[in-house]
């Protein structure tokens, strides 16, 4: 941002001119230089240099939509950060989880929080859900140069939707691919490089209208599972107390559930997979 | 012979003044009122989507009065420059100096450059950790910007509603209490409320007011329109049965009793964490 534009010459002329509700939009003429997929794509693959996030999930339940993300950022075949948060609340009925270049990905998570913010404090009235979706996709397809270079941003989207027609479930899922494709996903969804293995346990644990609790376990379970078999995901961690971090979205609103409440399901699971272990053990002589 | 135009800078000026004062004062008053936990704003506005209160940044509001189409380009100007400045800064870095400051440079040129002044007043209120860090700065249309302490009233026979609060005003009242001491003075003076029977001035009804507060125990969006069932129940005229509660809809920043990051039901004023902000929301439930 110029300087100038904040304190002596009062508002600059763009500030005043066009009438618009979006901030993103009012920055590409404002300020440019401070949105992504304006800046100049690197030439080489930078992908094992830049830390990359890994799993997300999230499930429909009864009343809204839960996603959850596991700890890990992975920079090649290090780990770059064990702590680090990949699930945001979006605004008050929604929420954004991110896989790819961490550092680009958590730019535009901040970018479309604000962005949202901004359309309703200029509009008085908040996005429709499907609005909300759309506008996620068009911040990725920008990013299309950067993802052919290594710095793929791919998030998963998911809210309560304050104006489901009646028999339909509130809660809502969307999926994106790197060229900004934007689907909407029934019932559960994953995105990142343990997907695979998250979708294959949700395939057997999940089904249509689970209450919040035990749609809470199939989230945890996913990631664990996910974090079983793909290197670049994060399990539970006992030892640092660190347990992934998930997000329920009902018609109070986006929540992060504590740390004790995720880990007393993660905990759980483990000692039941131990048990379960245990026994197909050969007995010892 | 024609004579050449010529009119002093002095003249100019006090014309352009004054055009711009009699604009305002046809227009009804607005009250911002510090109370104990936070800052009140109330407008006397028959219009529930033309706004004249709006919410700036997390700690930030504005209330103007004038006209709609200048105060409406100057509120967007100061959500987008809070947005860009807290988007390429910090949330923490966006203050409501700034944006006064902005407020009074752009009034101040468009004053002095342009044939027609802007006929708007505003003030922008800054809700702090403490009751001494609230900030309230009032702008004229000249561009003139003073830091008011208590309370700032714009518009309409602002001096009269001016009067009426010196008296009944006391620093660190409930928010009821504010809201009463400030309505029963945007009430005395209003056409509105004029023509009623009994001697003196009705009192403006829900339906007629446009309220919000900067809640300071609110996390980071401070700010909450008071609408519907609870306007009614914090104006004690026994209407609150009667109103719907505003169902989850398209209003801003609804939600959520302990949700983090500032969401909060702006129609429910006891899910703001803390205690009650009047004794009909909790039922007697102290007993």
């Amino acid at each position: 941002m110029n300087e100038s534009s904040a304190g002596r010459s009062g508002f600059p002329p763009a500030y005043l001119d066009r009438v618009g509700s979006s901030f993103t939009d009012f920055l590409s003429t404002a300020a440019p230089e401070l949105l992504p997929g304006r800046r100049p794509v690197p030439t080489l693959p930078v992908g094992d240099i830049a830390p990359h996030g890994t799993t997300i999930v999230a499930v429909t339940f009864d009343g809204g939509v839960l996603m959850g993300g596991d700890r890990r950022a992975t920079m090649g075949n290090l780990i770059s950060s064990r702590d680090i948060e990949k699930v945001y609340p979006a605004d008050s009925y929604s929420v954004i989880g991110i896989a790819g270049a961490a550092g680009i990905a958590i730019e535009m998570v901040k970018l479309y929080q604000v962005e949202l913010e901004h359309y309703e404090k200029i509009e008085g009235l908040t996005m429709s859900l499907d609005g909300k979706a759309n506008r996620l996709a068009q911040m990725i397809r920008g990013n299309l140069g950067a993802a052919l270079q290594g710095l793929a941003v791919v998030p998963l989207f998911a809210g309560f939707d304050l104006d489901a027609a009646a028999g339909t479930g509130p809660g809502r899922i969307f999926s994106y691919d790197v060229t900004g494709g934007n689907y909407e996903e029934r019932g559960y969804a994953a995105v990142g490089s343990g997907s695979l293995f998250a979708k294959n346990s949700l395939k057997k644990t999940w089904r249509s209208g689970l209450p919040a609790d035990a749609a809470t376990r199939t989230v945890v379970e996913a990631l664990y599972d996910a974090a079983d078999d793909d290197s670049a995901t994060g399990g539970p961690d006992p030892v640092r107390r660190l347990y992934p971090i998930v997000y329920r979205v009902d018609a109070e609103g986006a929540v992060r559930l504590t740390d004790a409440e995720v880990a007393a399901v993660a905990d759980q699971i483990v000692t039941e997979r131990a048990a379960a272990d245990r026994q197909n053990m050969p007995r010892e002589a | 012979m024609t004579m050449p135009y010529y009119a002093s800078a002095e003249q100019v000026m006090r014309d352009r003044s004054e055009y711009a004062r009699k604009g305002i004062s046809r227009g009804r008053s607005v009250a911002v009122l510090t109370y104990a936990d936070g800052v009140l704003l109330i407008a006397e506005n028959p219009s529930s989507t033309l706004h004249k209160i709006g919410e700036i940044y997390d700690r930030i509001g504005f209330a103007a009065v004038g006209r709609y189409s200048e105060f409406e380009s100057l509120r967007v100007a100061g959500v987008r420059l809070a947005d860009v400045r807290g988007y390429s800064y910090n949330r923490r870095d966006v203050t409501g100096r700034i944006v006064a400051n902005a407020y009074a440079q752009t009034l101040g040129a468009i004053f002095t450059e342009q044939m027609k002044p802007y006929e708007v007043e505003l003030c922008v209120a800054e809700v702090g950790e403490t009751p001494d860090r609230d900030q309230l700065y009032r702008l004229t249309f000249d561009g003139s910007v003073v830091d008011e302490p208590d309370f700032v009233v714009m518009g309409g026979q602002a001096d009269a509603v001016t009067g009426h609060l010196r008296e009944n005003f006391h620093a660190g009242m409930g928010l009821a209490d504010a809201l009463k001491v400030g309505v029963d003075a945007l009430s005395a003076v209003s056409p509105a409320t004029a023509g009623s029977q009994h001697g003196g001035h009705a009192r403006l009804s829900a339906e007629q007011l446009e309220v919000a507060v900067l809640d300071r125990r609110r996390p980071k969006r401070a700010f909450r329109r008071v609408v519907g069932a609870a306007l009614h129940t914090l104006l004690g005229d026994g209407a609150s049965t009667a109103q719907t509660p505003e169902g989850p809809g398209h209003t801003p920043s609804h939600p959520a009793p302990g949700t983090p990051a500032g969401l909060g039901d702006p129609a429910a004023p006891d899910t703001a964490g803390g205690a009650g902000y009047d004794e009909h929301a909790e039922d007697g439930g102290e007993g």
